[in-house]
């Protein structure tokens, strides 16, 4: 019976131990596959190169960095400040009515595909831009709007824990004291619940650079670095999404390379988020 | 006099400050709301019996999406039934058997940069390993495969949740009456914890569903009815992403769209019927 009960113990540790092995054999294939295009190339050219041209055999891909941090960029100034106000609205303000509507939505949010919200930016919002400012449409503008609003739920949600995480007595205190609600957010909710904000920021930021199928939809993806937010741009993620259906050979191992840079700048941001206390007033 | 002047004007500044959070959350669910509504207003008047159930024909420009909608159920079945007992045997591992420790904090890290990990980074992974290297080629299965560990995180958090959820005195009960920790946990815990542990396999599968990146390059994108898993198939999301992005036909693009969201709609209606039944019974 104990003997029995062991090796079930070791049949689940297994089975926990998946989740690190897949993220192990992940690295090791991408890597596996990307690196030799790498080594070619040298690091410093491969992530600093300007020029793009896989048939040439030539492959750089600064442009595409660049573009998954303008558009990754652009979706944080949008969603940081609507997600941080709708979190605080949420948690502190709303009434109990109003927030049975607001979460089932924000839920939703965050259910909907990429493909859609895709599907919406192509079909509304590139036009929209188009019209108003006279170019193609598909830039970085339209990336950083549809992006915002994708990594809306992200930060809402980890906002709003965090902000509820925070100890009654710390605002109460600060209304004893003759302030206003408001004043006691944001100068003692806010600054107390400001590690578990910032990780909703980073895993936002997480979600916005590794988004795909949304973005070639929108971005234009021209491998030319962008001159301006009305220009069209290529992400990390498109660049792989778009070639990867017909590239062999070489071409397809640099695509992998691509990945390895996305890889290590997920992992990175990962490992940020770990870095935060997660303790409130650390 | 100047305290009850400044009194009063931050008194304004409070009320415009939250007229601007409450505009921020209600735009929130505006934008949700114009997305949801231009997709169905432009797809449901070409949604059909007809729609459903015809083969796609002329690379999907005419005729319905059934093939499309048999491979995405194969999909989705099949990863579930992957990830479920893995993800289930994870929490029940993480939350009744580890210690605090070096092996327990690996484990933790490991689900949390598989959570973070993007969609298109399990599309090479998937397409590198069981397309090519383990010889699955474009396939049902490769796909599920790949799924299997993109949802093995959703899956794991939410039953782990779910599982310290249920009381210890229940445990001490079974325990005192003599059962072995196994029992326990099979009689017992799982048993309670099950709403929970369902959600987590229902997010699961509002995410394969959804998914795109990951599937068109380890599932392919081919359009016939899947007759083994072996077979490539394409997904709702992937047939939704090359209409789209060819231009093939507006119609058929808004049709499965409307198909596509609406299938995320009643996920998301499960999902939260069933958290909303969990913490009704934790009141009582």
């Amino acid at each position: 019976m104990i003997f029995r009960e062991k090796i079930v113990e070791k049949i689940l540790l297994f089975c926990a131990g998946i989740a690190v092995l897949g993220v192990a054999i992940i690295g090791i294939f991408i890597f596996r596959e990307g690196w030799p295009v790498i080594s070619n190339t040298g690091i410093i050219g491969f992530v600093l190169g300007k020029d793009w041209a896989p048939t040439q055999g030539i492959y750089g891909i600064f442009p595409m960095i660049l573009g998954s941090m303008y558009v990754t960029l652009g979706a944080l100034m949008i969603g940081v400040p609507i997600g941080i106000g709708c979190a605080v609205y949420l948690a502190e303000i709303a009434s109990q009515r109003l927030s049975t509507i607001i979460k089932p939505g924000i839920e939703l949010l965050a259910g909907i595909p990429s493909v859609i919200y895709g599907l919406y930016g192509m079909t509304v919002i590139v036009p929209i831009i188009r019209d108003l400012f006279n170019n193609q449409g598909f830039s970085v503008l339209a990336g950083s709007i549809v992006l915002g609003i994708m990594i809306l739920p992200t930060i809402i949600n980890i906002s709003k824990d965090s902000i509820e995480a925070v100890p009654k007595e710390y605002k109460e205190g600060s209304l004893a004291l003759g302030s206003s609600h408001w004043q006691a957010i944001i100068k003692v909710v806010l600054p107390a619940a400001r590690s578990g904000i910032i990780s909703s920021i980073i895993l936002g930021m997480g979600r916005a650079i590794g988004e795909t199928m949304a973005v070639i939809m929108i971005t234009g993806n021209s491998t030319l670095i962008p001159e301006s937010i009305l220009s069209p741009v290529r992400t990390l993620t498109g660049n792989i999404g778009i070639e990867m259906g017909y590239a062999s050979g070489e071409h397809q191992k640099a695509l992998f390379a691509t990945g390895i840079v996305l890889f290590v700048f997920i992992m990175v941001l990962n490992l940020l988020a770990k870095l935060i206390p997660n303790k409130v007033g650390e | 006099m100047n305290e009850i002047k400044n009194v009063r004007h931050s008194r304004i500044k409070e009320r415009l400050a939250f007229y601007l959070l409450c505009v921020f959350s209600i735009l929130t669910i505006i934008v949700l709301a114009l997305i949801v509504s231009d997709i169905l207003v432009k797809g449901l008047p070409h949604i059909s019996f007809n729609f459903l159930l015809e083969e796609p024909r002329k690379m999907g420009k005419a005729g319905g999406i059934f093939s499309v909608i048999v491979s995405t159920f194969y999909i989705v079945v099949l990863s579930v039934v992957f990830a479920a007992p893995i993800g289930i045997a994870a929490s029940v591992y993480l939350t009744e058997y580890a210690k605090e420790g070096p092996v327990l904090r690996i484990i933790r890290y490991g689900i949390e940069a598989l959570a973070g990990v993007p969609s298109i980074i399990y599309g090479l992974f998937g397409y590198s390993f069981f397309v090519v290297f383990l010889g699955l080629k474009y396939s049902i299965l490769s796909g599920a495969l790949t799924l299997t560990l993109m949802i093995l995180p959703t899956i794991v958090r939410t039953s782990e949740e779910a599982i310290k959820a249920v009381p210890s005195s229940y445990r001490e009960g079974s325990l005192a009456l003599g059962a072995t920790k196994l029992q326990t946990i099979r009689k017992i815990v799982i048993p309670t914890a099950m709403p929970g542990i369902l959600t987590g396999l229902i997010l699961g599968i509002g995410r394969v569903v959804g998914e795109s990146a990951a599937v068109i390059y380890t599932a392919g994108s081919s359009l016939g009815v899947p007759d083994s898993i072996l077979r490539p198939g394409r997904t709702l999301s992937v047939h939704l992403f090359t209409l789209a992005s060819e231009g093939l036909s507006a119609e058929n693009t808004y049709a499965t769209a409307v198909v596509l969201i609406t299938l995320v709609l009643i996920i998301n209606f499960i999902a939260n019927t069933l958290i909303n039944k969990i913490f009704i019974a934790r009141r009582r």
